[in-house]
């Protein structure tokens, strides 16, 4: 009988009634193929792998993260409430230690989701995983977590959730923004004053394959992750690096994702893309499953591998090589960052444009941190979308000192409601939120 | 008339039925050696004076293959198993004479890699020269395409008596659980078959030349004849006949637990508007994760001669049992011992009960009388515990749709139906713990032959549609056509239920009893390049598992003669 060595939670949503659009390929369709082999190969069978239900996720578990605009039900369909529910679910496996480590299998996905949100951007409404993680720091006093993001797009919408947080490091290796949606994620992206160094960018060239993957985990992600010391491993496990992803242009394969995650032992995994619904998907997932429970995956090859095919040139080497430098370099003088970035300010302003592509929206940001050496900084950001929604969000940090509490409440309080459709305040250490 | 025949581990219960009310009902022993013997002298002894011609069915339910199964296989037969890319094979190794061939197909049942004949035949010579004369031939997605079993089969065909394919238990997919319940069909199959066929060929001497109905763990029945392929769905039919003599009692809109308290376990299950609740995919047995469909039943080891002890202060119940109570000569304090100083139960030695209370009473150092009390309601509260444990189970049961989520139904028994042998006993503390309406079923003692009696043929069909490549298919029987780009999900629905009643004809069901529900109903727009390229169909059905019509009369007059009985005492 087959017998997990490490105890691994999987929550599988694949919400077979729910797409963006009936030929998006964010479908109905996209896990079907995955579910197929996964109840083939008789997964759910291993001892040791324990499926769990969905539990919803509450407006609250919302609110700890964004600020939705107008408010959460608009920007939230059924299916996200359960999708997110899922990634919190398998959080709080984790935490309780029902199992070692966990997969949230399911859609939709999240990681281009920001923290003011208006609408849907890259198929994402709102960011799945860093819902989870704020719940586990609100609920189980989690402090320093990790988010390593193995989608072949730039992971901004985590990015912008944790661009001050010292306590979250945030990597995303991708494919080159100048060949991709959305465009960003170089490694100068490093952070804001009070956090730089903790938001990596790692953009790989085109047709990067195994070795250019498994060489950036085992020489930039394992060494930095060795010094930042997480309490947890988050996994943003988007699948569309795969060779034979119609949206991207990477070379990347089932057995090369199954080693990623027997060498990241990710505590919680949770999917983001991936849009090649039946000559990868099927195959990777199953991959990534046996790999966090510790179970032979050796033969877990989509119809067609051969290596020798998808094997990167020289030249992609050399540039993965150069990349990894620029990054480990970042990290090394993070501090030495922090101190030029912080030094002689008070505050630092930001201007931001989004575009929201999923739903053609335009949004403008000015942004506001308080510089500060003992926390994340008092954020405001004053945001307007060109649907004629303008709001003015104020977060203050878990961990906030006194002063940048005060700054907080005083923004809030100071803020003329009638130039805005709604202020808000989210309020981390008192778990509040205001709205007024 | 009906007969209706459940092999227990103790008794064999058998009944005798006709459109007015039991006739009779009788008990055997069970000769777990000999349970032909035990079988026909119960036919022989309840049928005696009937003219033959006036019996028009009969149930069986024995524990023939379930006793083979739990008292370990020695195969003597070959497995061979087509995997292709995936978890590796050598996990599902069943035996030593278990050989994985190459070939592959994929999700949707296209080749991916061809049979590799000539490693077959390598294979085929070692099994000849192990002096094999039967195989089981499973591959990975053969639900989706049986076209590479088929293919092994017929390059086996002269060197073997039998070969046994994947494709025929089931629709559902799960490789590691076909490679299971072939092996264990093939195991049974030998012994099964010989059994029947003795059954069948005595009662015809006898003049009874009635078709035999075998009892499922579905809780429904099939004949002899279709039973030959699948010898395994007669595994654990002995629970699910309880469930069966359960359902006439429980109501259209009831959504009742049942609870069969035997001697050494309870056996629970759960009824929603008379129709019991189904395993998600399969029996478990002896190890054995298996695609036999069955009722979703659990057993906990609390039973009425379960012992009793004290561990640091405090009373624990089961799952031990070393016979019977000491009210009836049995050597340690149990359950029913305490029924017996609380008077509750009038039967048994009522001294010696007190002699097994006494003994627990000392450690807990309480008056004997409170010991049994103590006893009494710890035991209701377990059994009441492990009935939640099914309930969390049946409603943690993951979902794969907004839908279920938001409209997703939570089991919530209103009503506890007990029934076995000192379950009248417990029903008012069962009822006391768990707040839920609890009643003993009319005739507990025989309601698992009577579920028997009334049970109805029951059979499932799988059907998958796939208009990109112009198929449709339901290997299970055998069934594949051409279709066009316009084949529609009504379509194949009709197609499914056109199976399905063919199916359970020829299992033995009567068009009064073709009840039939569809299980799985999804459609999938498959988009390749940003266009439409097809649609993906899945279809299951079922016949529900319930009773035959016509059962509700005699269900009728069960319940009234409780009634009677209930001024008096109520008789168990």
């Amino acid at each position: 009988m087959l017998k997990a060595r490490r105890k691994t939670g999987l929550v599988f949503f694949p919400a077979f009634d729910w797409a963006i659009d009936p030929t998006h390929p964010e479908r109905e369709e996209r896990l079907l193929y995955t579910q197929d082999q996964a109840m083939e190969e008789g997964l759910f069978d291993i001892e040791g792998l324990i499926e769990f239900k969905s539990q919803l996720v509450q407006e609250a578990d919302v609110r700890r993260t964004h600020f939705c605009v107008p408010d959460v039900a608009t920007v939230m369909t059924e299916s996200h409430f359960i999708s997110a529910g899922s990634a919190k679910r398998i959080g709080i496996a984790v935490m309780e230690k029902e199992v070692e480590n966990g997969f949230a299998l399911v859609r939709p996905p999240g990681h281009h989701a920001r923290r003011v949100v208006h609408g849907a951007r890259g198929f994402c409404n709102v960011n799945i995983e860093a819902m989870m993680i704020e719940y586990l720091r609100t609920a189980y006093g989690v402090r320093k977590v990790a988010v390593v993001d193995t989608d072949c797009h730039h992971g901004d919408g985590t990015q912008d959730i944790y661009w001050h947080d010292p306590d979250t490091l945030f990597i995303s290796m991708h494919q080159d923004g100048r060949t991709l949606y959305p465009g960003t994620g170089f490694p100068e992206e490093m952070g804001g004053p009070n956090a730089a160094g903790t938001t990596l960018n790692i953009p790989l060239p085109p047709r990067t394959s195994e070795e250019g993957f498994l060489y950036i985990i085992e020489n930039v992600v394992m060494p930095v992750l060795a010094e930042f010391k997480p309490d947890i491993i988050v996994n943003s496990a988007g699948q569309d690096n795969h060779y034979t992803d119609p949206l991207t242009d990477m070379n990347f394969s089932a057995q090369g994702y199954a080693r990623l995650t027997e060498l990241l032992r990710p505590d919680i995994a949770v999917l983001e893309g991936g849009y090649s619904i039946e000559g990868a998907l099927p195959y990777v997932n199953i991959g990534i499953i046996l790999a966090m429970a510790g179970l032979d995956y050796g033969m877990i090859k989509e119809p067609g591998y051969d290596p020798d095919k998808i094997r990167q040139t020289e030249q992609v080497t050399r540039q993965v090589e150069r990349i990894g430098e620029t990054v480990l370099n970042i990290w090394e003088k993070r501090h030495e960052l922090t101190g030029k970035r912080q030094a002689g300010k008070m505050f630092e302003e930001r201007k931001n444009r989004i575009y929201y592509d999923t739903d053609g929206i335009y949004e403008t940001q000015q942004e506001t941190i308080r510089i500060c050496s003992d926390c994340a900084g008092a954020l405001r950001i004053d945001s307007a979308s060109d649907r004629g929604a303008r709001i003015l969000a104020v977060h203050i940090p878990l961990h906030a000192c006194e002063k940048c509490r005060q700054t907080g409440v005083q923004w809030y309080d100071e803020a003329e409601t009638q130039n805005y459709l709604k202020v808000f305040l989210q309020n981390r250490p008192d778990d509040a939120y205001l709205i007024k | 008339m009906i007969i209706g025949l459940d092999v227990g581990g103790t008794h064999t219960d058998v009944v005798l039925l006709d459109k007015d009310g039991l006739l009779r009902e009788i008990k055997v022993l069970t000769d777990e050696l000999d349970l032909f013997h035990t079988v026909l002298s119960g036919i022989e002894q309840i049928s005696k004076g009937i003219k033959p011609k006036a019996i028009e069915r009969i149930v069986l339910s024995t524990t023939l293959t379930t006793n083979l199964i739990v008292q370990g296989i020695n195969p003597d037969f070959g497995m061979i198993v087509l995997s292709g890319p995936g978890i590796n094979p050598e996990f599902f190794r069943t035996h030593e004479h278990y050989y994985v061939v190459g070939g592959a197909l994929d999700h949707r049942g296209r080749e991916v890699v061809p049979v590799d004949f000539a490693g077959l035949k390598k294979v085929v010579k070692k099994l000849k020269k192990a002096d094999i004369r039967h195989v089981g031939v499973v591959g990975k997605f053969s639900a989706r395409n049986p076209i590479h079993e088929q293919q092994v089969r017929d390059a086996l065909r002269k060197s073997f008596q039998k070969v046994f394919l994947g494709h025929w238990i089931s629709g559902s997919l799960n490789f590691p659980r076909r490679i299971a319940t072939t092996f264990l069909n093939a195991s049974v199959y030998p012994i099964h078959k010989k059994f029947f066929e003795a059954v069948q060929k005595t009662l015809e001497k006898h003049g009874l030349q009635v078709p035999i109905h075998i009892l499922k763990a579905d809780g429904g029945t099939m004949n002899f004849e279709s039973s030959i392929n699948y010898p395994g769905q007669t595994i654990l039919s002995g629970p699910a006949a309880s469930v069966m003599g359960a359902i006439p009692f429980s109501g259209e809109q009831e959504e009742t637990l049942v609870l069969d308290i035997g001697g050494t376990t309870t056996d629970m299950a759960v009824i929603l508007n008379k129709v019991p609740v189904l395993e998600g995919v399969g029996i478990e047995i002896s190890g054995f994760k298996t695609l036999i469909r069955a009722l979703k039943t659990s057993s906990v080891g609390l039973g009425g001669d379960s012992v009793v002890k004290i561990v640091n202060g405090r009373i624990v119940i089961g799952p031990e049992r070393r016979g019977r109570a000491m009210a009836f000569g049995g050597p340690a304090p149990t359950p029913t011992d305490a029924l017996c100083v609380l008077k509750i139960m009038p039967e048994g030695d009522a001294a010696r009960a007190a002699d097994g209370m006494t003994m627990l009473a000392e450690k807990l150092g309480r008056s004997v009388v409170e010991t049994a009390q103590a006893v009494y309601e710890h035991f209701c509260a377990e059994v009441v515990r492990n009935a939640r444990a099914l309930v969390d189970d049946i409603n943690s049961k993951p979902l794969y749709t907004v839908y279920e989520y938001w409209e997703g139904h939570q089991v919530k028994p209103d009503k506890i139906l007990v029934l076995g042998g000192p379950a009248v006993f417990f029903a008012d503390q069962i009822e006391k713990v768990s707040g839920i309406k609890t009643a003993a079923v009319p005739k507990c003692a025989i309601a698992n032959a009577l579920g028997a009696a009334f049970a109805r043929t029951t059979c499932e069909v799988s059907l998958f549609a796939d208009t990109q490549r112009g198929i449709m298919t339901a290997p299970e029987e055998n069934f594949f056509e051409r279709i066009g780009s316009s084949f529609t999900r009504d379509d194949a629905q009709k197609k499914t239920l056109e199976l399905l009643t063919r199916k359970a004809r020829k299992c033995g069901a009567t068009s009064d009893d073709l009840e039939m529900d569809i299980l799985e109903n999804q459609q999938f727009n498959m988009v390749r390049g940003f266009s439409a390229a097809g649609r993906n169909i899945r279809i299951k059905a079922q016949v529900r598992p319930g009773l035959i019509s016509g059962y509700q009369v005699i269900a009728d007059k069960l319940s009234k003669e409780i009634v009677i009985m209930n001024g008096a005492r109520q008789e168990c």
